[in-house]
């Protein structure tokens, strides 16, 4: 793969690589990853084509086996000429997760990363907009972490009734 | 629970102080909307200077369901998620954990799973059209388009015993094979579809209403599209020149990508979307025709031995290898043996690049099952394509970018 | 009520059953629909099953102008005060049609987001099951609501006046762990009684 000649030329030491199947990946170093994740994802987009950034989601690695940091953003990035793919995970750690946003590279990134703020409470560093997109304003905790249960905290049926007489 | 605002309308916008500006509230249940979103748009007379879109009024908690039930169990959860075209969801489900898993399906599976997908992708296409038709006025498109979907209804019903949400896709295979009288379904449906098609190209395509209301209204250029990451019709009507069908060649699509072209526009307006959802559903037929003709003979379902499929219930109720399996993949703490691995695989669906993230801990469920939702995105660009417009292209641009509420709030 | 105490009893009941004979033909439906349903819904009123042949075509998307609310599709937390406002905008008399299993009993979605049914939130008179239902069913459940308008209608809907009690399952104290709701097959006592009945006196 070039591009991973030209990731290693500039960023050595930072990453390390994986193949499962067709995925490349490239594991970003979780000490390192606030410096280098944002030049690193340019270099991508700028200089190795990958122009398109098909998807960006959070994974939660409590008791995953072998795991050694928590919360995983994974950016999958595509080159629209070629058709490669490259998937960038990024790791951080609580007890404040954090990343650099990559909005400014890729505007399509906006909600993605509103939408892991949600559900994991990685906050995005030079994000425009950091709320909530899916759950209500007033919720507390976010839901796809794997300490938080199925059926939630009883959140569901905190609300009046309404009976036929008040209707 | 607030209903008022709850996002105020930036300061940096021009004269947002001002008082001539005001605050529409939109949603979240309204007819022109179809599903349930909420957008919060500030009114300069009509013209629309900002679009905030407030969504989440369908969250239910699909990804976290990924991580409870297994991967036989996920499909009925998947099917929902884009109901409108659920067995293209199913099939791209599967095609990703038989990724994982590392299993080859049989050359008819291929096929009738690539037949369903095209299908699938025509009611979705219809539903589409026929709905931003009604939203701009025309009922008939709509009836049109519904009395097609019916056909489409009674194949996945003849099928698999469900009209709405099949789920029919198994790990490894089909829930059942398809009957001869499915086959000669999909033959009828293959001849009588582009009649069907041809009346609603001449009820819209040179319609004055429609164009007028349609042709440069919510205008994407191609470089935004690339980098909303948009894909699907929405991105092929900016000329976006991107098909997983063409690129990475799943299922069938290899043996027929000499009978169907990819479909792209160039304007990137609401008129060039319609255009290309037309233009794909043509090119469907030709698909779905190619198929049903080359279908292959032998089973559906991978070898029994392979421990993967669920075994027919002959084989079950006969043979002691056949009641082993059911309950090696029935019993909650068997199930599948997966690589402690990660893999990311994605289809073309009827609303662009559908994908899943599987993460595996070696057990029989997902760790993570992380969709890459295709309305999500689109519905990202939405502000970007109101500005400016009028406060009744509000439906038309909805409309063209086909928004289902369950993907887009999962 | 005004109408009523005006005039003498042998008059209210024949104004009664001429009231709900005229309303029971012409239910205008409040579409409210949230997810899969819906599109069952439009399937509904849409040309195979032509639901205009039981006089509930007219779906207005305004809910003053409605008589039945028909809930199709799941409600989540972020949905449940939208649904209220909804429906106490709804002119008497109403009805309300709890479409499919999510709105009935939060079906498959047993998650943090969901509701588990929407009468825990607001009254409903006909339940229909199916994921999602067909056509037929809905027409059916149609079909039984002017049934029951036919019934237990009234000219000035006193009906509803006198229901004060809450009719719906009562809200869990607290949330049934996962263990707690597995019933042993074996023991029809415990399977049908999940929780307790609801108690009067509150």
């Amino acid at each position: 793969m070039p591009f991973l000649d030209t990731l290693k030329a500039k960023f050595a030491g930072a990453f390390t690589t994986s193949t499962f199947r067709d995925n490349t990946r490239v594991l970003m170093d979780a000490e390192k990853t606030p410096d280098v994740l944002l030049p690193l994802l340019k270099c991508l987009k700028e200089e190795c084509g990958f122009d398109f950034l098909a998807e960006l989601g959070g994974i939660d690695y409590l008791n995953y086996p072998h795991a050694t940091d928590r919360y995983c953003v994974v950016y999958g990035l595509t080159n629209t000429a070629t058709g490669e793919r490259v998937f960038v995970k990024a790791f951080t750690n609580d007890p404040d997760p954090e990343l650099p946003s990559v909005v400014e590279l890729w505007k399509g990134a906006d909600w993605m990363e509103r939408e892991v703020y949600d559900m994991y409470g990685v906050r995005f560093l030079g994000h425009p907009d950091m709320r909530r997109i899916l759950m209500p304003t007033e919720f507390t905790g976010h839901p796809l972490r794997k300490d938080y249960p199925l059926r939630g905290y009883g959140e569901r049926h905190n609300f009046p009734t309404v009976t036929r007489a008040e209707s | 629970m607030p209903l008022e605002t709850t996002h105020p309308v930036a300061e940096d916008i021009a004269g947002a102080n001002q008082e001539f500006l005001y605050t529409l509230n939109f949603g979240p249940q309204h007819p022109a909307t179809h599903t349930t979103l909420r957008l919060i748009l500030t009114l300069d007379g009509e013209t629309v200077v900002k679009a905030v879109p407030d969504i989440g009024y369908l969250h239910s908690g699909f990804e976290k369901l990924g991580e409870d039930l297994d991967f036989n169990q996920y499909v009925t959860i998947v099917d929902r998620m884009n109901y409108i075209s659920p067995v293209a969801n199913e099939i791209a489900w599967h095609h990703v954990v038989e990724k994982l898993l590392n299993i080859e399906i049989t050359p008819r599976c291929k096929y009738i799973r690539t037949i369903l997908a095209e299908l699938a992708r025509i009611s979705d296409h219809l539903l589409c059209i026929g709905a931003a038709a009604l939203d701009l006025g025309g009922l008939t498109a709509f009836l049109y388009a519904f009395n097609a979907r019916e056909k489409v209804y009674n194949i996945m019903e003849s099928a698999s015993g469900q009209r709405f949400h099949p789920s029919y896709t198994r790990v490894g295979g089909l829930m059942a094979d398809i009957s001869d009288d499915v086959v000669n379904q999909v033959r009828d449906f293959v001849k009588t579809f582009p009649k069907v098609h041809g009346d609603i190209c001449r009820l819209l395509n040179r319609n004055r209403i429609f164009i007028d209301r349609t042709k440069g209204i919510g205008v994407l250029s191609k470089e935004d599209a690339i980098s909303y990451s948009c894909s699907g019709p929405v991105a092929r009507a900016s000329g976006v020149v991107r098909d997983l069908r063409k690129d990475e060649p799943y299922l069938a699509y290899k043996d027929l990508s000499a009978s169907f072209k990819v479909v792209c526009g160039k304007g990137g307006d609401c008129y060039n979307r319609y255009l290309v959802r037309m233009g794909e559903m043509q090119e469907s037929v030709k698909i779905i025709a190619a198929a049903v003709e080359n279908l292959p003979a032998g089973a559906v379902n991978v070898e029994l031995n392979d421990k993967l499929t669920i075994p027919d219930k002959t084989a079950t109720y006969r043979s002691i290898e056949g009641l082993i399996q059911h309950f090696e993949l029935f019993m909650w703490n068997r199930r599948w043996e997966t690589p402690v691995e990660e893999l990311y695989g994605a289809n073309e669906t009827a609303n662009g690049e559908l994908g899943f993230y599987v993460v595996a801990d070696g057990s029989g469920k997902a760790f993570r099952a992380r969709t890459r939702p295709p309305s999500f995105i689109h519905f990202a660009v939405f502000p970007i394509m109101m500005e400016g417009h009028q406060l009744s292209d509000v439906p038309a641009i909805l409309g063209s970018l086909n928004i289902i509420a369950a993907e887009l709030d999962r | 009520m005004a109408l009523t105490n005006l005039l003498p009893d042998f008059l209210i009941a024949p104004l009664d059953h001429l009231a709900n004979l005229v309303r029971k033909h012409s239910l205008w439906p409040m579409p409210f629909a949230t997810a899969c349903c819906g599109i069952e819904l439009m399937a509904t009123a849409s040309s195979r099953y032509d639901i205009a042949r039981f006089g509930a075509e007219a779906m207005r998307f305004s809910p003053r102008q409605c008589d039945v609310m028909i809930v199709a599709g799941r409600v989540v937390m972020k949905m449940v005060p939208v649904m209220q406002r909804i429906w106490l905008q709804m002119p008497e008399p109403k009805w309300c049609i709890s479409m499919g299993a999510c709105a009935s009993s939060g079906g498959v979605f047993d998650t943090y987001a969901v509701v588990q049914g929407i009468d825990r939130f607001i009254p409903v008179d006909v339940y229909v099951p199916g994921c999602p239902p067909r056509p037929e069913q809905l027409i059916r459940s149609i079909l039984d609501l002017q049934e029951k308008v036919q019934k237990t209608g009234t000219i000035d809907a006193r009906e509803f006046a006198s229901r004060t009690a809450y009719e719906g399952p009562t809200a869990l104290a607290r949330e049934l762990a996962p263990e707690e709701m597995i019933v042993s097959p074996g023991d029809f006592n415990t399977a049908t009684r999940l929780r307790s009945l609801p108690t009067s006196s509150e």
